[in-house]
């Protein structure tokens, strides 16, 4: 048995980290106070196959984070704020370099979007809030994030934009690609109301895992990446290249492939960082098209041609 | 470069063809003292008749790094390598780089595909001098950012040691920057000639890197020039009013994707 497994690792292609620009922290573990349909990794209430981290966790990969070079946090989960520590843990994070929270704002009482712009304001460093939304009316986000959802979010946006922040909105596409103006025109206008009125708005190309997987269809079989396909390809493309993610439960090699054993490469930073990503799941394949979809803006992505 | 070490060094960032304020900045370095004047790349972008700011460098014997944008241009690329995903960013992005690219003589094109990625020059003498590093975006990659608040301290002195220098010295993000990095070494982002600091001030800057007594200072110097005659050329050439307004305002109105939070936040739009 473990042969036939190991000719299967042997035949994905490898890739080394080029350089760890960006350090996430499954923060939260799989714990969420939703339930989305889409959730790649099927995050939930009760989903507790990776618990939180402490903040003495994350203290610690910080401290080794600096003398790897890392440029960038970005916290996910389930959701980060669940994490009871979450606001100590930015605070620290704050003090060597800028953080991104992956957020539903579903959990933004105005106490805390007033602290988290406290902390924003006492760092030279930016705090981001990544804030999910996916859709443009109560029906359309409900229909994936669970009843409720919208109109929590909305008012987390609110508060967040009170204080001062500009958030990012990310929004998994679920409609064709030419349709795109559309939807961020329905965008414009909602956030409008809120009174967001630059906002900055992403849009997300659908990962076919976990609950998604089950709510639109899998990859097929031809969906992965071969090595001929990374012949010339721009590598630094691909997170993996550039990024690693800290669990609760030892380090992987980005944050898509949690629930993939084999993409966990170490129980320390330093031992992951020295070792390849196997691009071996269909979800690679979606990054070898998309690109750095995971990161804030373009701003780090691609090398010199 | 002469005998006499270096205390004195103008560097100006990028120059998005903006003429009238390279020509203003470089009378006003001289004045200065500057022994050395070098630029930092991005000739092209976002102003009127490239060829007249290229013309100035290459009369002056300005030494040049190579840009992202020059890059682009010297090899006639489909775009400017700013990598922008953002459609409305894009949308501009492109406007600029086509007219860049149709109104650059091919004598210019030359000259630019011999800019280096690199220029190294020490400032000072003896056991106290300087090494910097002059590069675009980064030391390591030509069109990466390093903005204020999305750079961590210890990044830059990986990157400093990395490269054997004290002084590491780029543009490439339009807003002007430093940081001391310890035992005297710093970074410095000299920001950009070519366009306001998204400050709401209409004058642009450049940077004077001064080494007195062991120590180095980096002074940002603004630079007052004709931003009407610069506005009535890009009426002229068809430019777009998004760009006029940028200069008379002193507001970024394009290429706001790649900004962090708080640089953003800073601006207006
Ligand atoms: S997509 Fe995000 S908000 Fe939704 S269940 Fe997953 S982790 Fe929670
Ligand atoms: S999912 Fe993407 S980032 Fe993760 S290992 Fe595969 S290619 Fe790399």
């Amino acid at each position: 048995m473990a042969r036939v497994e190991l000719a299967v690792v042997d035949d994905s292609p490898a890739v080394e980290l080029e350089a760890l620009d960006q350090l996430w922290f499954q923060v939260a573990g799989t714990v969420c106070n939703l339930r989305c349909k889409h959730c790649f990794i099927s995050c939930a209430p009760d989903n507790h196959s990776f618990w939180f981290m402490t903040r003495e966790q994350v203290a610690e990969a910080l401290s080794q984070s600096t003398e790897l070079g890392v440029k960038e946090y970005y916290f996910t989960g389930g959701e980060p704020f669940m994490n009871r520590e979450m606001e100590a843990i930015l605070a620290d994070t704050l003090e060597v370099g800028p953080a991104t929270v992956l957020t539903n704002a579903t959990l933004m009482p105005p106490r805390r979007a007033r602290r988290l712009a406290r902390l924003n304001a006492g760092s030279i460093y930016t705090l981001e809030l990544r804030v999910s939304l996916d859709g443009i009316t109560r029906e359309m986000n409900d229909a994936i994030r669970g009843e409720g959802a919208f109109d929590r979010c909305v008012e987390g946006v609110r508060r967040l934009v009170e204080e001062g922040f500009l958030p990012i909105i990310t929004c998994m596409r679920s409609w064709p690609e030419d349709e795109t103006e559309d939807y961020l025109e329905g965008f414009r206008s909602l956030l409008a109301e809120v009174g967001y009125h630059r906002p900055r708005i992403k849009i997300l190309p659908p990962l076919l895992m976990g609950e998604e997987a089950k709510r639109t269809r899998g990859y097929d079989e031809t969906e992965q990446v071969t090595h001929e396909m990374l012949h010339g390809f721009d590598l630094s493309q691909l997170l993996c290249t550039r990024a690693r993610l800290v669990t609760a439960r030892g380090v992987y090699a980005c944050p898509i492939l949690l629930e993939s054993p084999s993409a966990r490469l170490g129980d320390t930073l330093e031992e992951a960082a020295g070792r390849p990503a196997r691009l071996r799941e269909s979800a690679c394949y979606t990054c070898y098209l998309s690109g750095a979809i995971c990161s804030n803006t373009s701003s780090s992505a691609g090398s010199d041609r | 470069m002469s005998g006499e070490p270096l205390t004195r060094v103008a560097a100006l960032g990028g120059i998005y063809s903006n003429h009238q304020a390279l020509r203003v900045a470089i009378d006003d370095a001289r004045e200065r003292g500057a022994q050395v004047i070098i630029c930092l790349g991005d000739l092209g972008a976002f102003g009127p008749s490239p060829d007249k700011s290229a013309a100035i460098l290459r009369e002056e014997g300005i030494p040049v790094v190579r840009g992202n944008y020059d890059d682009s241009i010297a090899r006639g690329l489909e775009d400017c390598q700013c990598g922008y995903t953002d459609p409305r960013d894009n949308h501009y992005a492109r406007i600029s780089y086509e007219y860049t690219l149709a109104n650059t003589s091919s004598e210019h094109r030359e000259w630019m595909s011999d800019f280096p990625h690199h220029i190294r020059f020490r400032m000072g003498a003896g056991p106290e001098a300087l090494a910097v590093l002059a590069f675009h975006g980064s030391p390591r990659r030509m069109n990466e950012f390093l903005w204020e608040t999305t750079t961590p301290t210890h990044f830059l002195q990986g990157l400093a040691a990395g490269h054997g220098a004290d002084v590491l010295l780029g543009t490439h993000t339009g807003i002007h920057w430093s940081r001391p990095l310890g035992r005297g070494r710093w970074y410095v982002n000299a920001g950009a000639l070519g366009r306001p600091a998204n400050d709401g001030r209409r004058e642009v800057w450049y940077t004077l890197l001064e080494f007195q007594d062991g120590h180095l200072e980096p002074h940002f110097v603004p630079v007052s020039y004709d931003v009407e005659a610069l506005a009535d050329e890009m009426l002229d050439e068809g430019l777009p009013d998004e760009f006029i307004e940028t200069i008379r305002s002193g507001w970024w109105t394009t290429c706001l994707e790649v900004l962090p939070g708080k640089e953003r936040a800073r601006g207006r739009w």
